[in-house]
């Protein structure tokens, strides 16, 4: 069977409002999963009109792709943890680069095999190319800094803007003279130097601004595929890429805003390192005067309080500290305590990442509210938990016009009546600002791994408590 | 209208629509977000189809079309499916 040119356009449209109404899914979670459905059959029309239509001649090798590459996902997909889905996300980034890249090389050659090359085609191509090749070396480094591979501190060295400025305006230049010359070698220089910028844009940016740059590199890997529409002629992937590349300019837009900085800032590199080398928890905590608390101290505040409001940052993660929190959300919720969950935007290493962990450990999603809904309701609440957050607690951010978070809109965890914050060491958060929220009257430390202090909670409550 | 041209309208128009539908996810949903938008630009596996399929396609051109078509089904099936896995988790309070 084979479909008119008419028809596929026809399936390639409703195919493209598919996807919009799967991306409008997500404005709900309970009609968020409709919403995924939706999206694939939008891609099953997509790929079978592709098919059916008069341009694709030879199924064999399409066949075996397919086939091998749904094997992977599937597996993949099904044995992620849920933890390390910043990581998946960063792989199938740079899987749609490089395909991106690969299209663009293939349609080259075929177009040249057939003698029907044109300079805006041509020129489309190289942007095709130079943001698919960025997109896919980015992913590769974002996905080595969160997987642990290298370091997740930032690698900077001098003359680095001069660097990558100079990269770029070569690739470019070798994009004008491909358009202009079909010149093999200026294709095959763009690619490299495309790739090696994308290397050098992401190596010198940290690990905690990661929630950036896995939704910059998102935006990227919508651009690539509408860069490839425009080579191709092909309006849905147009459609599609502009709808991806603009949902990830919009997260990155709001990381930035959470973080209160721009995103230039971000991508040039702002924060210091994270600083490891823990010296004795302990003792510096003595020497700056905090005051660390006992599991049982706050036992005694949260079993008979009101109000507790949870607050988890990347720590909890790390921790895997999430289905103990959700025995003791039960616990207390038995003692009829109201418990609720504090999400500060930038919690975590990818945008809503926090989010997904708690749904994970089946903690109710209406119990997890979002900064600006949560925020008047601290002052009334009795405890506040920091599960391994920081600085999006840092009273310093309102208060100190002389501090690097100056500004940065926080969670008012400081306005309850008890803070006890969950406490590996006394290192600073990766700002490396140091936290006013530790020194005020009402705040406690409690030291030690974030989960086993937490089942350590859990097995006071269930001995009765106080 | 030349196609290039046609092709840059539907480009622009397509921005607005991605600026008020992404406006409108919920932040609890953001990770899901990333991971759906993921899948959704597997959609370059139409690229790659159209570059893998063509008659008489010569060696090179196919080699690269069938390790894209690899890879993009790879974002398709396994960002659809963890997406879903993702969203089957987020639950209601059970009453």
């Amino acid at each position: 069977m084979e479909i008119s040119a008419n028809t596929q356009a026809i399936a390639y449209l409703i195919s493209a409002i598919l996807f919009i109404l799967a991306l409008k899914g997500l404005t709900h979670p309970a009609s968020a999963r409709r919403g995924n459905f939706l999206g694939m059959a939008g891609m099953a029309i997509a790929i079978v009109a592709t098919l059916l239509g008069n341009e694709v001649e030879s199924y064999g090798f399409i066949a075996v792709g397919v086939l091998v590459g749904a094997v992977i996902g599937t597996v993949v997909a099904a044995r992620v943890q849920m933890t390390a889905m910043p990581q998946l996300v960063a792989a199938l980034h740079s899987f749609v680069g490089m395909a991106a890249v690969l299209v663009a090389i293939g349609t080259f050659l075929n177009h040249d095999a057939a003698g029907s090359l044109d300079p805006v085609m041509m020129g489309e191509l190289s942007a095709g190319i130079i943001i698919g090749a960025i997109t896919f070396s980015g992913s590769v480094v974002a996905f080595a800094k969160l997987q642990g591979l290298v370091s997740g501190a930032p690698v900077k060295f001098k003359g680095q803007h001069a660097l990558n400025a100079a990269i770029a305006l070569a690739t470019v230049a070798l994009g004008v003279h491909f358009a202009l010359t079909e010149s093999m070698t200026s294709l095959v220089l763009i690619t490299l130097l495309a790739f090696i910028l994308g290397f050098t844009l992401i190596i010198p940016i940290g690990g905690a601004d990661m929630p950036v740059i896995i939704s910059m590199l998102n935006s990227y890997s919508g651009w690539a595929a509408a860069a490839t529409g425009f080579t191709l002629g092909n309006l849905l992937l147009i459609i599609v890429g502009a709808l991806v590349g603009f949902s990830g300019a919009i997260l990155s837009y709001i990381m930035c805003r959470a973080m209160n900085r721009s995103i230039i800032n971000v991508v040039f590199g702002g924060f210091g390192s994270e600083s490891d080398g823990a010296p004795s928890a302990a003792g510096v905590a003595a020497e700056k005067g905090v005051k660390s608390a006992s599991v049982e101290d706050a036992i005694y505040w949260m079993e008979d309080a009101n109000k507790v409001l949870i607050v988890p940052g990347y720590g909890m993660a790390v921790a895997q500290a999430q289905h103990a929190l959700k025995e003791l959300m039960e616990l207390l919720e038995e003692r009829d305590v109201a418990v609720k969950f504090a999400i500060h935007p930038v919690a975590g290493r990818m945008p809503g990442h926090m989010n997904v962990l708690l749904a994970e450990a089946d903690i109710p999603y209406d119990h997890v509210m979002e900064m600006d809904e949560i925020n008047p309701e601290f002052p009334t609440a009795d405890v506040t938990l920091v599960v391994g957050a920081n600085d999006v607690v840092n009273p310093a951010a309102r208060t100190d016009s002389s501090s690097p978070i100056y500004g940065m809109p926080i969670l008012d965890a400081a306005k309850a009546r008890q803070v006890y914050f969950l406490k590996r060491s006394m290192n600073p958060g990766y700002s490396g600002v140091d936290n006013l929220l530790f020194y005020q009257d009402n705040t406690s430390l409690i030291f030690g791994d974030a989960k086993d202090t937490i089942e350590g909670m859990v097995v006071a409550l269930k001995g009765g408590g106080h | 209208m030349p196609d290039t041209l046609v092709a840059l309208y539907v480009f622009v128009l397509s921005c607005f629509i991605g600026y008020y539908v992404i406006w409108g996810v919920t932040p609890s949903l953001h990770t899901p977000l990333v991971a759906l938008t993921n899948a959704i630009s597997g959609i370059i596996i139409v690229g790659a189809l159209l570059v893998t399929g063509l008659e008489n396609v010569g060696t090179a051109a196919e080699i690269f079309g069938f390790v894209a078509v690899l890879l993009a089904s790879i974002n398709v099936f396994g960002g659809f499916l963890v997406t879903n896995r993702m969203l089957a988790m987020f639950k209601k309070k059970d009453k």
